[in-house]
């Protein structure tokens, strides 16, 4: 599974102590303030964001800095939030996107 | 619709430092950029940068970012982060959009008398059985989650392609801790500096040239778990039988980059097709400034380079925009964009640097 750099050669420690409780398809997960959803899900072993909507086919980061939208999921109600872009906050709740996703009720 | 004396899109090297020179100046700057950090490219660059020390050489990426950052505060360049151009529009009218993708977000038009295009540059994809599965990925994104968001983005990783970009960040997947199985590179030469190839051969990474990615393998819930590869031949056909099979969980593209002149574009600036500077991009004069007077380009936008390159073009778009609103006397800003223009042909050598420098001479010729 990839894992958290936490000691680098020239940044040095890279450690990130305090942590945000996020949600992922309904599994809790423990994720690095300020981070990137997209960081803390590969840091959690997850790297499919999302399904095509015609073949069906995963998805995961590719340009990695909002370009490409290959990593968009539902983040708290509202589909196709890239998420290589998009910091966690604390409660959050992510799940994979199906297809181009569906805004839910509660959300505004 | 608000207005500014100048708007810079784009807060990478070239962006920053053309907003700095302009404010210095006593300008109005307002910068935006679509990221929550200023900086662009430069907080992934932990090397050193090559050069003579005019060239800040041997100094690292991230290091120039924070000078960078220190002095447009000094200055007092206004900055707006996670607000992206989405158009520009007749009459230098600039269209923003706010706020990240999970908030609601706001639009605004912003007229601008003066704009600098500093939008960096996209990574060249390229396509081959297998290319979407999660697990195959730009070099760039590979660079940004070890050395921005620390975290690896695989244990054991192909790269595909030799130029410095694929030869750096596989080197700093290295540093990070990661395995990195080989370099593939289709032509028969190393594409990057032999310096940073060497780099990496010592650190035990093999180069195959004359080689390519045919497939990507791996199943719908794991993404990759194999990269079958193959020598091509002459014509750079992969060579029948002659395919080989590596285990690896990702397989990075480092195909070049191109640069992101939509902007430009769509204003009716005219561009050209100049493949040694990445492809498409606005033309523009000694001043940086492009076809629609008022509107500058600086930096991998006006064609792919380097950082230190972005760097100068920068300055030169924001001395140019300072004379331009009488904020410095032509003579005395004659004087500077020499020593600029001099600096930036210094930068301009060897054989990648040589052939930039004769596009980039041709750019300026076709404009006059
Ligand atoms: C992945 C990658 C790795 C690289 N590695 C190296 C390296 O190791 N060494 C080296 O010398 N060069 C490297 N380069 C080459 C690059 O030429 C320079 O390093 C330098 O960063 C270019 O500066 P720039 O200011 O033109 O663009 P960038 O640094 O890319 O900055 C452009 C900025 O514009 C913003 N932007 C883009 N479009 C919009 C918009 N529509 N609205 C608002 N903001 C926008 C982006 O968010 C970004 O912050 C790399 C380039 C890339 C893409
Ligand atoms: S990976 Fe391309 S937008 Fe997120």
């Amino acid at each position: 599974m990839p894992d958290r750099v936490n000691d680098h050669p020239i940044l040095g420690d890279t450690t990130r102590k305090e942590t945000v409780n996020i949600t992922v398809d309904g599994q809790k997960i423990e994720s690095k303030k300020g981070e990137m959803i997209a960081a803390a899900l590969f840091a959690n072993g997850i790297r499919i964001n999302r399904y095509t909507i015609k073949r069906e086919e995963p998805r995961g980061i590719f340009c990695g800095i909002g370009q490409c939208t290959d990593c968009a999921m539902t983040v708290n109600g509202k589909p196709n939030v890239r998420t290589c872009v998009t910091p966690v906050e604390e409660g959050m709740v992510v799940k994979t996107q199906y297809g181009v996703g569906e805004r839910e009720k509660n959300d505004d | 619709m608000i207005k500014r004396e100048a708007v810079v899109i784009g807060a990478g090297p070239a962006g920053l430092s053309a907003a700095i020179e302009a404010a210095k100046r006593d300008a109005d700057v307002l910068l935006i950029d679509e990221s929550l950090k200023a900086g662009g490219q430069l907080f992934k660059q932990i090397h050193k940068f090559f050069g003579s020390s005019a060239h800040r050489s041997g100094i690292r990426g991230i290091d120039i970012g924070k000078e960078l950052l220190e002095e447009a505060k000094k200055y007092g360049v206004e900055i707006w982060l996670n607000c992206v151009a989405t158009g520009l529009f007749k009459e230098k009218k600039i269209a923003v959009e706010k706020s990240l993708d999970n908030q609601n977000k706001t639009a605004e038009i912003i007229k601008a008398e003066k704009i600098v295009i500093a939008t960096g540059a996209s990574e060249n994809a390229i396509a081959f059985e297998g290319w979407t599965l999660p697990g195959v990925m730009g070099a760039g994104a590979a660079q940004t989650m070890a050395n921005i968001h620390n975290v690896l983005p695989g244990e054991k990783i192909l790269m595909i392609g030799s130029g410095n970009v694929g030869l750096i960040v596989s080197y700093q997947l290295l540093q990070a801790g990661a395995e990195v199985v080989g370099v593939l590179e289709a032509a028969p030469e190393i594409g990057g500096y032999g310096v940073h190839a060497a780099k990496i051969v010592r650190a035990g990474v093999p180069i195959h040239t004359s080689t390519t990615i045919v497939e990507a393998r791996g199943d719908e819930k794991n993404g990759v778990k194999e990269a079958v590869v193959c020598d091509v031949d002459d014509c750079w056909q992969p060579i029948k039988g002659q395919e080989k099979i590596y285990e690896v969980d990702t397989i990075t593209i480092a195909a070049g980059l191109k640069p992101l002149m939509e902007l430009a574009r769509m204003h009716g600036c005219r561009c050209d097709f100049i493949p040694q500077l990445g492809g498409w991009l606005p033309l523009h004069d000694k001043n940086m400034e492009t076809t629609y007077p008022g509107i500058y380009v600086a930096g991998d936008s006006a064609g792919v380079e380097e950082a230190n390159t972005a760097l100068e073009e920068g300055r030169l778009a924001g001395v140019a925009i300072a004379e331009s609103l009488g904020y410095i006397h032509s003579n005395k800003a004659s004087s500077i964009k020499n020593e600029i223009w001099n600096r930036v042909d210094g930068l301009r050598l060897g054989p990648f640097g040589e052939s930039r420098l004769e596009a980039k001479e041709k750019i300026i010729k076709t404009f006059q």
